[in-house]
């Protein structure tokens, strides 16, 4: 049996704050963020960015970065309000969304600029 | 019309009850059986038999029948087929008017169709294999506290499945203990954990210490990690009224989801309880023990997909569905078609996934199907495939038994699920692409490293004792 590793989890400890869907793989490359962007863009759904400081990072409403995408399928135009956003709020955590009009949900939703957490 | 005169005896049901040219009513109930009868009775009769059991009928005319119009009240066995691969016995398709049957009362249908006429010695064994419940029935129910979407509103995941837990062992841990596993997993990276079937209130761990101990635990979890909490607290108690107060526990106690058995509680209580979830906002996790001795035997029962609509009608927000990988009974084709049932407004008929009929649930809400047992780390790619998004999936031994405790299982898992979601989303085949997607995620996971190395060997291959009926001699 191997040697049991403590796992590395601490309110103390700002660097253990997670954002849901994906926050427990490694940050995205910018190659890797376009790969999710044409998903949300195959799926038919709508894009959106939205951005919060960290420390507000369990409310339910995040500040809307304009407005989202309605009907953009240029996935070049859509990394290009996410860097636009990331560069007006470097220190904040910024989503990328897929609203699915179907559902009347979110298709997915996912932090693609990691703020510095607290 | 001639007014019909009263002759006394008994007469041959299929002179009543079997109507080959029916034509099928929008508001009719529909019901497919599988009938095994008796050596000696012909298809019809025993169809006709089943049709009028189930409905209006007794076994001898009654008087009482002339006063009222049984044409319009009486089920009809309108059609006849072949079972593929099986001549032992037939299906059997039954229509009976909607006004047969109590508004919202799932109790009330079930009481009908599978009564007293599964008892009924002219068939040697009958099973309920599909029920078509239309819209203006439908329109009558209550359904899921929730559903789907707003679950995820509720708890803020998108975009992947939910990830649980069944905390282990099942029976036996003090509450404060309880609690300890339930912590470790959530601050791990589980969304839910769950109190196992069998925990009620028993003298080892009595239900107000359990959801006190383990509140505290999704309290810290949600401040430690900034995500949203769950753990299943097991309301299923020995009566309505006590069932009511723990569910008023643990809504003062701010628990966002409780737990029912539906079967084993019962239809009246799932019913009143979901009905409790919507007005008091808590999500309602529903399990199904006992369902495996009504769905198993492939000649006598109900059909688990009759069960799953059901309780879509009776209300939940979660039902376990099977995983068809773990360690659980489950053919593939036959769980996808459930899981639509659960999942999907209009699923149409498709005898390749053991569908009889189209089902339209107009707007009501979705349920999670939770696929829990037997499952682990290197099931996540099949399990991502399978069910999609819209699932719970619950790694019970597969998080609890990792070598480095609960946390780095939960961590395990959950670095698995989002790296075989990124994959798909990216359009890679994960199923074929599974060992590899997960050795890749392991190079910054030694939780996940590890646990790959502990389940390699686990397999469950036992054949599937029910199967969808197909010509297979």
């Amino acid at each position: 049996m191997s040697e049991v590793i403590d796992y590395r989890s601490r309110l103390s400890d700002p660097t253990s704050r997670k954002f849901e869907t994906f926050s427990y793989l490694p940050a995205m490359s910018e190659e890797q963020i376009k790969k999710q962007v044409e998903y949300i863009v195959s799926k038919g759904w709508n894009p959106a960015i939205e951005h919060t400081e960290p420390e507000y990072l369990m409310s339910n409403y995040w500040y809307m970065w304009k407005l989202p995408m309605f009907g953009e399928t240029d996935v070049n135009r859509i990394l290009k309000e996410a860097e636009a956003c990331h560069k007006a709020n470097p220190n904040n955590h910024i989503r990328l969304i897929g609203y699915d009009n179907f559902s009347q949900s979110q298709g997915t939703s996912m932090v693609i600029y990691r703020g510095k957490t607290v | 019309m001639a007014a019909k005169t009263y002759s006394a005896g008994v007469k041959e049901y299929r002179q009543t009850y079997w109507e080959p040219n029916y034509t099928v009513q929008d508001t009719d109930i529909l019901a497919c059986f599988k009938i095994t009868p008796q050596p000696g009775v012909d298809r019809e009769e025993a169809a006709a038999a089943v049709a009028a059991e189930s409905s209006t009928g007794t076994w001898t005319t009654v008087w009482t029948d002339l006063l009222t119009d049984l044409d319009y009240y009486k089920g009809r066995a309108y059609h006849i087929e072949d079972v593929p691969g099986d001549d032992t016995c037939f299906y059997a398709f039954i229509a009976y008017p909607i006004d047969l049957f109590e508004e919202g009362s799932v109790v009330n249908v079930f009481t009908s169709l599978v009564g007293n006429v599964f008892g009924f010695k002219a068939i040697r064994a009958l099973r309920l294999e599909d029920v078509r419940f239309p819209i203006a029935f439908v329109k009558t129910c209550g359904g899921p506290p929730y559903g789907i979407q707003a679950e995820r509103d509720k708890l803020n995941k998108y975009g992947r499945a939910l990830l649980g837990c069944t905390i282990k062992p099942k029976l036996g841990l003090s509450a404060k203990n309880y609690g300890r596993a339930v912590y470790e997993c959530l601050r791990g990276g589980l969304d839910l954990t769950k109190d196992d079937e069998n925990i009620n209130s028993q003298p080892f761990m009595r239900w107000r210490q359990r959801f006190e101990f383990v509140m505290e635990a999704i309290h810290k979890a949600e401040r430690e990690t900034g995500e949203r909490k769950g753990h299943y607290l097991n309301v299923t108690a020995p009566t309505p009224e006590e069932m009511y107060k723990r569910a008023e526990f643990a809504k003062e106690l701010g628990a966002p989801i409780i737990m029912h058995d539906y079967l084993t509680g019962g239809f009246t209580a799932n019913t009143g309880l979901a009905n409790w979830c919507r007005n008091n906002c808590r999500l309602l996790h529903v399990h199904r023990a006992m369902h495996a001795v009504l769905h198993r035997n492939p000649h006598h029962g109900i059909h688990f997909r009759v069960l799953a609509k059901a309780l879509r009608l009776s209300g939940g927000d979660h039902l376990h569905s099977g995983t068809v990988v773990g360690k659980l009974e489950g053919d593939r084709e036959a769980t996808l078609g459930w899981i639509d049932i659960m999942r999907e407004s209009y699923i149409k008929e498709d005898r390749n996934r053991g569908i009889f009929f189209d089902q339209d649930w107009g707007s009501m809400p979705g349920v999670f199907p939770v696929a829990s047992g037997g499952i682990h780390v290197w099931h996540m790619p099949a399990l991502v495939a399978i069910f999609g998004d819209d699932a719970c999936l619950q790694f019970g031994g597969g998080t609890l038994g990792h070598p480095w405790g609960n946390a780095a299982g939960a961590a395990a898992n959950r670095v698995a699920l989002e790296a075989c979601v990124e994959a798909r989303n990216q359009g890679v085949q994960i199923e074929k692409e599974g060992k590899a997607i997960l050795t890749n995620a392991a190079k910054n996971s030694p939780e996940l490293k590890v646990a790959m190395e502990t389940w390699k060997e686990i397999k469950f291959e036992f054949d599937t004792v029910d199967k969808l009926d197909v010509a297979h001699k």
